[in-house]
């Protein structure tokens, strides 16, 4: 909170009695909103390029396509006017949801393969994408998509193929991409730094809610912040749909175990926010990282949804 | 005998109740006693306010070294002046301990004002404080109770005339969506401040009210601030179900029971029993019904940088959905503007998902044009908690948004 916002919000009420009796005055505190975080503000990241208006519409579309685009995707408007079972094939509008969710899809699958304490992948525009129909198998998106370490705000695009399996099995979707690793920010000493810091049997790393309630993570706690969000992909990953969209929505407990095999673990409980559903869903997660073997996730649990449970709240 | 006034603050140490009686005696003088209610199991300080009273310059001199330290995130009320005003300032918890020491170093006297501020309760005294400070402008109507007996608040933004056509806004409908009351509070402020001076706004509010609910669901967010961050829906019981609550945005007459919501109470989309059955949706209901001449309606949500518009139940494109479609991307332009915020736009069907029972749904099928639904920053890295230093740039963003719907409401009358 701004000082300039709280000399605005600012108030002193005095009251006063009448006929000279003694005055009894109340000052009534200022009101407040958010505390404010601890460490310094760090910009909000601007894009380098001129700000590009994102289309919303079928029919009324900012950046120039051909008319023989256009009138593919009207036909395929009026196809699917009536009834929103059906799923689009073809091409799709890249800022509507179907294509938004198999593209979120493909940054889960990326932050499994290159996330880090230091590497943490979110998607930032869909550029193109078309959907087709595999019968039994299922049906498969091919995007062109724009990521973004949410770190250091390098982005970077590339294609992608998101099949989502077909028949009642299911399964998780398969991601195939053009993406071949981090280009320019290099976070290998980072990763090495804090790698050695923490692999110890000397006070395991232990802290929960990051962020807290105000968005606030506690210093030196980030990295563990992002791990957990990379770690969350896995269970993203495979929880996936053409019908939901996954967010981290929390990291409630960190625990560090001892270092097995080279690799530093952490125990995670995380909460997961589904779009669609708009549900919160508790997760636990064995973390594993090292530098050179990026971040495992495994004994995935789903925890049940407890309705009397209150989880404690950070303050 | 005139009239005594009395207000009362009180605050408790401990995770308590507090019984807060406050007598006019002799209609003269106000006499407050606090009392805690049960008994205190841990005491949690998180922000104190400290009255600080520097008594020579190098006690002075002190508190303007304390003030400079940024990192500390002080909020200073009543700054450093001189040695004859005291000095107010909010601590945050992490800082306490700090500050004490440093105050404690130059031997500078304080007290703890206020122990521990509650945030929520806060926006009533703000709503209060706004209106008695700018009563030819800001009024305040009670169009209702909320489950629990909350007043639902709703402050008039006016320069008079007798049912002007009018603007409605509303934000925290969806509780646990933080970033929306704290710009609702700075929409609030910023009109007040900007009246008379910002030619566009002016020239709105000399044709148009501005009606703007800040907290929509009190029950929900008092509960995210006790309980659990993450609730999102009302907090009405569902009688034969052990879960709490309905999704207010599917409570609404708008395509209710079909698809896009659901029927279970433990569903964060729970409809509810019926359409308007949650108090706080039929509050909006009846008072948008009863003033008559609503011309723009705007909801106000958080996350994923969207700006939406109707419909959200089905994939029929609303009547006006081209002009819809224009003034949004206006909008979103205008918005990024400021701090190259992308937002996507459209249909709530085309660019979320589908959802029925739905407020602008209904607003719009009511005959409100200019009927909208906002999702504020961000897309997902803090999602319902984002940070308190992006609550400002987003408040600030979105207004420029706002100023561009209610602009083009107040120049295409219908």
């Amino acid at each position: 909170m701004s000082p300039a916002l709280m000399r605005v919000l600012r108030v002193v009420v005095l009251l006063s009695a009448v006929r000279g009796a003694p005055l009894a005055t109340v000052t009534l505190p200022p009101v407040i909103l958010e505390p404010v975080p601890l460490e310094p503000v760090a910009p909000v990241p601007v894009p380098s390029e001129p700000v590009r208006v994102d289309s919303g519409a079928d029919q009324n579309i900012s950046i120039p396509i051909n008319t023989e685009q256009q009138q593919q995707q009207q036909q395929q408007q009026q196809q699917v006017s009536l009834d929103v079972d059906v799923m689009l094939t073809g091409e799709l509008n890249p800022n509507h949801y179907p294509a938004r969710r198999a593209a979120q899809v493909v940054l889960h699958h990326l932050n499994t393969r290159y996330g880090s304490p230091y590497w943490w992948g979110a998607l930032r525009q869909v550029h193109k994408a078309t959907a087709e129909a595999l019968g039994d198998s299922g049906r498969k998106y091919s995007l062109e998509v724009t990521l973004q370490d949410q770190i250091s705000g390098t982005k970077e695009t590339c294609t992608a193929e998101v099949v989502f399996p077909g028949g009642p099995a299911g399964g998780p979707p398969q991601v195939t991409t053009s993406y071949e690793g981090k280009s320019e920010i290099n976070t290998q000493a980072q990763e090495e730094a804090l790698y050695n810091q923490y692999n110890t049997s000397q006070n395991l790393l232990s802290g929960h809610n990051l962020p807290d309630s105000y968005g606030h993570v506690a210093p030196g706690m980030e990295p563990f912040w992002h791990l957990g969000g990379v770690a969350s992909s896995f269970v993203m990953l495979k929880e996936s749909s053409e019908n939901t969209l996954y967010n981290m929505a929390q990291v409630v407990s960190v625990t560090q175990l001892a270092t097995e095999n080279n690799q530093l673990r952490f125990n995670y409980d995380v909460l997961l926010h589904e779009m669609v559903s708009q549900e919160i869903i508790h997760w636990k997660l064995l973390a594993s990282w090292s530098p050179q073997e990026g971040v495992k996730a495994s004994q995935m649990e789903l925890l049940p949804k407890c309705h009397h449970c209150e989880p404690p709240q950070e303050h | 005998m005139g009239v005594c006034v009395c207000v009362c603050v009180c605050v408790c140490v401990c995770v308590c109740v507090c019984v807060l009686m406050c007598v006019c005696v002799n209609g003269c003088v106000c006499v407050c006693v606090c009392a805690c209610v049960r008994a205190c199991v841990r005491v949690f300080t998180r922000h104190q306010v400290l009255r600080i009273s520097a008594k020579d310059e190098l006690q002075l001199s002190a508190l303007r070294d304390l003030e400079a330290l940024d990192h500390l995130q002080l909020d200073i009320w009543i700054g450093v002046r001189d040695v004859s005003t005291p000095v107010d300032i909010r601590v945050p918890a992490f800082s306490l301990s700090t500050v004490k020491s440093h105050l404690d170093y130059y031997e500078i006297q304080y007290s703890i004002m206020i122990r521990d501020l509650q945030v929520h309760d806060s926006i009533y005294n703000f709503q209060d404080m706004l209106v008695s400070e700018n009563p030819n402008l800001v009024s305040k109507i009670v169009i209702g109770r909320s489950y629990e007996g909350r007043p639902i608040n709703v402050l008039k933004f006016s320069t008079g005339g007798t049912s002007r056509p009018a603007i409605w806004l509303d934000t925290g409908i969806h509780s646990r969506e933080w970033v929306t009351q704290a710009s609702g509070t700075w929409f609030a402020k910023n009109i007040v401040d900007t009246y008379g001076k910002d030619q566009v706004l002016t020239a709105i509010l000399d044709k148009m009210d501005i009606f703007l609910e800040i907290v929509t669901n009190p029950d929900g967010f008092a509960y995210t601030h006790s309980k659990n961050r993450m609730w999102r829906k009302t907090r009405k019981p569902n009688p034969g179900s052990s879960c709490v609550g309905v999704d207010p945005n599917r409570n609404w007459d708008a395509g209710f029971g079909g698809a896009g919501a659901s029927s279970s109470p433990c569903s964060e989309t729970y409809r509810g029993p019926s359409a308007n059955s949650e108090s706080e949706v039929k509050a909006i209901v009846d008072f948008v019904k009863s003033h008559g001449n609503m011309k723009a309606f705007v909801s106000i949500h958080a996350y994923s940088q969207m700006l939406l518009f109707p419909y959200g139940f089905t994939k029929s494109p609303a009547r006006d959905h081209g002009e819809l479609n224009e003034l949004a991307k206006k909008a979103i332009t205008n918005l990024a503007s400021l701090y190259g915020t992308r937002y996507r736009y459209g249909s709530i069907i085309n660019t979320i998902y589908q959802a029925s029972g739905g407020t602008i749904d209904w607003t719009y099928d009511q005959g409100i044009k200019y009927s909208y639904t906002f999702e504020l920053r961000d897309t997902g890295r803090y999602g319902f908690i984002l940070p308190a230093n992006q609550i400002l740039p987003t408040a600030k963003e979105t207004w420029l948004a706002l100023m561009t719907i209610m602009d083009h409401s107040s120049r295409n009358s219908y």
